[in-house]
């Protein structure tokens, strides 16, 4: 189990979403980096869709009441196992009674700590994913608040291994792995970030202004930012001649301009429809540098095509299971090691 | 069926159906809804019916790979042919969906407003709020949220300047000419007249909403005791 001590700024249960149900209203949720989970859980040998805590900026302190195989992928939160800094990427065995706690955001604002087994919530329309608004999901439909125990299942026979093999090397109450998964899923730390875009389905109608100034200014991420959409500040956009747009679905990373004429960017709280026109939709393989960015952080747009968006995506997706199988091989060679160690 | 195909991000497909919003589209669409459901293809996440589209989310990587064919391409091809073979049969006739609604006091505090807005009394708009006859364009805005058309624009009021911080569920609202029901507690501007006791959304149901698009909806005028006699019996069943 792990007790809450301080729940940090926003930490929830998140899986990749709740899928299927946006036609009844119900929004998808899920992670903001959803590659950063997928990893993690793989890292302790979790099915990749498996619910991981979302830590957002300021992070928690948890204890472990129970050993765990845990792992921390995505924004670098300076997470510390009993004060010690542990590193991040790669799995890390926690011994009962242990303490993780997080530090200065060196890198990013939201780091997924996967625990072997899974976060043990009840899912709700086929999914742990909280939905803030509707108090659906997650821990109690809520952001986790101190003193809360959340549950873990127990871990698969391959996590046991991993667990058995680091406990050999247990210092400070916690052991690395000495192997992580490589750095090329890291995103650069500076506050100016190329977002390749396509163009969306009303970029046409706006003005040759707007769609100059779209692809050639930055524009800043607002304060006024969460899960739902980041607000952005930058050259007024608009259309050519106003038009009543009707309701209809938006994705993640949907770019929006309301009559205001300052663009939104849809996330992962965002609502299933919506209906002021699009000017451009993030490409996926963008997602995690879009979930990592900040408040004051500058955009810059640049445009592929439709069919590049996808090669990407295929390439990432490809990338990901080698690197999944990687990992796998590693479980594997542990759980040989610790079948031949019976025999001895 | 006159449509176009259009790319939606990376990893879904809109379907327009037409530009304006009518029955015949709302009937199109769901024999989309219902001819996806049927194929239910291996790499499709999702769909989302809306006034005049509906989009289906897919993964591209589920997708066979046909080089120089892009996974987008495969998508607009396997929806053409299932597109092509819809018949326009002619429409199913509508579900008719009840709801109960005790109008005014402290559940539609601003049935007032309402009626000095158009110069008419409170008996009047209830009666003619309830009399009307509405259709469920689509769900969204909140879970089981219906977008309801067909209100008498002599009811019409319009929203309020600064939104409610939490609006009741199970709300019946006015903003402009649209009606509508809270399905959960949300912050809004539109103007309230009533309650309804029945559950828009439950999560634990199958489908976890009341109304789907298609419906009917008649609103009927109950007394403040028969919405508690309905919300005690409404629990009953639930616990």
């Amino acid at each position: 189990m792990l007790n809450i001590h301080k729940p940090g700024l926003l930490t929830t249960v998140q899986d990749p979403g709740r899928f299927g149900f946006q036609k009844y209203g119900v929004i998808v949720s899920g992670a903001m980096d959803s590659f950063a989970l997928r990893i993690a859980n793989v890292l302790v040998g979790n099915d990749e869709n498996e619910a991981a805590l979302e830590i957002t900026l300021l992070g928690p302190e948890i204890e472990f009441t129970a050993d765990a195989l845990v792992s921390l992928c995505g924004g670098d939160l300076s997470p510390r196992v009993n004060g010690k800094s542990i590193r991040m990427w790669r799995p890390v065995f926690i011994e009962q009674g242990s303490v993780l706690s997080f530090g200065a955001a060196n890198q990013g604002i939201r780091t997924y700590l996967a625990v072997a087994g899974g976060i043990n919530v009840p899912p709700s329309l086929g999914s742990k994913s909280t939905y803030l608004r509707a108090t659906l999901g997650g821990y109690c439909g809520r952001p986790l608040k101190t003193g809360d125990h959340v549950k873990v299942s127990s871990p698969g026979c391959l996590a046991k291994s991993l667990i058995k093999h680091l406990s050999q090397t247990l210092a400070d109450g916690y052991a690395e792995a000495d192997w992580a998964v490589s750095n090329m899923f890291s995103f650069p730390s500076s506050d100016r970030l190329a977002i390749r875009v396509i163009k969306g389905r009303h970029f046409d109608l706006f003005t040759l202004e707007s769609k100059a100034a779209f692809f050639n200014e930055p524009f800043v991420i607002t304060p006024q930012s969460d899960r739902m959409g980041y607000r952005l500040k930058g050259p007024d956009l608009g259309l050519g001649h106003p038009e009543e747009m009707l309701s209809e679905a938006v994705c993640y990373g949907t770019i929006q301009v309301p009559p205001g004429g300052q663009p939104i960017i849809l996330l992962a709280d965002r609502p299933a429809t919506g209906g002021y026109p699009k000017i451009a939709e993030i490409a996926s393989v963008d997602f995690p540098a879009i979930a990592q960015a900040k408040p004051g952080d500058h955009l810059f747009f640049e445009l592929i095509s439709a069919k590049q968006a996808q090669l990407l995506l295929l390439q990432k997706e490809a990338m990901l299971r080698q690197v999944k199988q990687g990992i796998q091989l590693k479980f594997r060679e542990v759980k040989i090691d610790d079948e031949s160690g019976f025999e001895l | 069926m006159e449509y176009s195909i259009q790319p939606l991000g990376d990893h879904a497909a809109i379907i327009e159906l037409a530009k304006d919003p009518s029955p015949e589209v709302l009937n199109t669409i769901s024999m989309v809804a219902s001819a996806l459901d049927a194929i239910s293809p291996e790499w499709m996440i999702e769909y989302v019916p809306a006034f005049t589209t509906i989009s289906v989310f897919y993964r591209p990587e589920k997708l066979p790979r046909a080089e120089p064919a892009s996974p987008y391409d495969m998508v607009c091809s396997y929806l053409h042919s299932m597109l092509h073979n819809i018949k326009a049969d002619s429409p199913s006739p509508p579900r008719v969906v009840e709801i109960p609604v005790c109008y005014g006091g402290k559940f539609g505090p601003d049935l007032p407003f309402v009626a000095s807005y158009n110069g008419i009394s409170e008996e009047e708009v209830v009666q003619i709020h309830s009399n009307g006859e509405y259709l469920v364009y689509m769900l969204g805005f909140a879970p089981g949220f219906p977008y309801i058309w067909g209100m008498p624009k002599v009811i019409a009021a319009p929203r309020k300047d600064s939104p409610r911080q939490q609006i009741p569920e199970r709300s019946i609202g006015i903003a402009g000419q649209q009606t509508g029901i809270y399905s959960i507690k949300t912050p809004g501007g539109w103007r309230l007249i009533g309650r309804t006791p029945v559950d828009l959304f439950v999560p634990e149901k199958s489908p976890p909403t009341l109304l789907k698009p298609g419906d009917k909806i008649k609103f009927k005028a109950i007394g403040h005791d028969e919405y508690l006699e309905m919300r005690r019996l409404n629990h009953a069943e639930h616990s």
